[in-house]
């Protein structure tokens, strides 16, 4: 569905992509694992057209997307839940929710967020309070359900679990394995390895703007070098 | 009191084309941040096109009509070679780009068109018409039931369509209205449209009444920021209602105090405003946690 060959990107002078070959198939749960600083977010960033790519390839259904603009991205069901806080504070939660299905009109906007709703009950809850009170949990909670609202055939998720408290990690990684009964095939970046690899069919870890390894997630979990560069175990 | 009464009637008269001006400063605002100060001309140009194309023969409801097209495609243009590709550089660069693009407007009309001050003729007639040992304008009328027209739709466009919550998602997170496939160049291009269409629609009203000249604009534009200001900059209803008190203050002033303050009042307005509450009358303090 998705495949990402040879890949570099650079801020100013400094190149934080060095070449990044990654595929992803319809269905799957493919996580990128790496310390902080890895390229992890960067590399999102470039599969959702926010940061210019210097050189390499992305391919999305059949299509190349590189020159494709961000917003022609989404339509084409390639959308982001970005890391952090990033909401539109001074709209209510419902506006970022209607918000996210910008590019639909029909009925099934309304039933979506229903969905969304009854993914995260406490956004139902503050629906019609501005999204910058939330407290990061909540944002990040509506983050996600706001790029599903889009309708994704895959979704970016940028650490979704960052920052946050432990009974609400456990959540988030509920729901992201609750994605593939609903047919979204899903990318999900992750300084938390261990959360990520439990859900995820197969897993890449990255290292200063490279791939140094990959396999399935099971595979990764029992490696000796992961569990104790990144599990603490 | 019949005199205080004609002050308050030809302030409101005044306010509302601060209004109109204001409104069209919070649309860009709202959209991207940045205080359009090429707005005054905006206005000058409804004014000076629809005079033009009167002239020549065209009736004045389609002279008015091309003048709001004209500037609406002039803001486009503005926003496509001088802003767009800017981006990226700081607001403060951008709001000079602004006032760059007025002085360049400014001369423009004075080589296209002429130095002249001009007018045509009020829509409804010049009889003025008595209310309570005052005297009102018909054209006043007009300028006034604009200002309001004109805010119900922004307020509806903003809170009532999609499109107008896609403007303010822009303005409040660009990345992140990009990533939920919001065309935040189409968002951009369509607030300096609109906002020089309100402009021009604001230049075609008033200009019957003070007349127009190619260099009309600045003081409006000045006068509109400060109206923006007291109101709360980016909020309609502040723009509405704050342009309306600035008119109403400025009258006053003139009135009891002397004509030649009456410039003054609105520089104090905005010293005041920056002052006491820089986010004016209804300017919505940021909720950002942190």
């Amino acid at each position: 569905m998705l495949t990402v060959e040879g890949l570099r990107s650079r801020y100013g002078r400094i190149e934080v992509l060095h070449g990044i070959d990654l595929d992803v198939a319809s269905g799957e749960i493919v996580t990128v694992v790496g310390a902080n600083g890895a390229g992890k977010t960067t590399l999102l960033k470039c599969l959702s057209g926010i940061q210019p790519v210097s050189s390499g390839s992305i391919v999305f259904r059949g299509e190349a997307l590189t020159t494709v603009p961000a917003h022609a991205r989404v339509r084409r069901g390639l959308a982001q839940s970005p890391e952090g806080r990033q909401i539109f504070t001074n709209l209510t939660v419902e506006e970022n929710l209607r918000l996210g299905a910008y590019l639909f009109a029909d009925d099934k906007v309304e039933r979506d967020m229903q969905d969304a709703f009854a993914m995260f009950p406490i956004l139902k809850e503050k629906r019609n309070l501005a999204a910058g009170g939330l407290s990061g949990g909540q944002q990040q909670m509506l983050a996600i359900a706001r790029a599903l609202m889009a309708r994704p055939s895959c979704l970016l998720l940028d650490e979704p679990s960052m920052g946050l408290a432990p009974i609400l990690v456990a959540q988030i990684f509920d729901v992201v394995k609750s994605l593939k009964a609903l047919d979204v095939t899903v990318l999900l970046v992750e300084q938390n390895a261990f959360g990520a690899l439990s859900v995820a069919d197969r897993g890449y870890v990255m290292e200063t703007g490279r791939i140094t390894m990959s396999g399935p997630a099971a595979d990764l979990i029992a490696d000796e070098r992961i569990r104790a560069a990144y599990l603490g175990i | 009191m019949p005199e205080l009464l004609q002050f308050l009637l030809s302030g409101i008269t005044v306010g509302a084309v601060y209004a109109l001006v204001a409104l069209g400063f919070t649309i860009i605002y709202n959209a991207s941040d940045v205080v359009n100060f090429a707005q005054g001309e905006f206005v000058m140009l409804g004014g000076m096109i629809t005079f033009f194309a009167h002239a020549a023969g065209l009736p004045l409801p389609l002279a008015a009509l091309i003048a709001i097209i004209v500037t609406a495609a002039i803001g486009v243009a503005l926003n496509k070679l001088a802003i767009e590709p800017a981006r990226g550089a700081p607001v403060v660069s951008l709001i000079i780009i602004t006032i760059g693009a007025s002085i360049f407007i400014r001369g423009a009309t004075q080589l296209v068109f002429d130095k002249q001050l001009h007018r045509f003729p009020a829509f409804s007639g010049d009889q003025p018409i008595l209310i309570g040992g005052a005297t009102i304008l018909p054209q006043s009328l007009w300028v006034i039931a604009g200002a309001l027209a004109v805010f119900v739709c922004l307020w509806l466009f903003f809170t009532r369509t999609l499109i107008g919550r896609a403007v303010l998602a822009t303005a409040n997170n660009r990345v992140a209205a990009q990533l939920v496939g919001i065309n935040t160049k189409y968002v951009m291009t369509l607030s300096f449209a609109m906002s020089a269409a309100i402009g021009a629609l604001a230049g075609v009203l008033v200009t019957p009444i003070t007349l127009t000249s190619y260099d009309v604009g600045l003081a409006l534009a000045l006068k509109g920021f400060a109206a923006a200001m007291l109101g709360g900059m980016g909020n309609p209803k502040g723009a509405l209602v704050g342009g309306l008190l600035l008119g109403v203050l400025e009258a006053m002033t003139a009135g009891y105090i002397s004509s030649q303050y009456k410039d003054a009042a609105a520089f104090v307005v905005i010293l005041a405003v920056l002052f006491a509450m820089p986010q004016g009358l209804f300017g919505r303090k940021s909720t950002d946690r942190v």
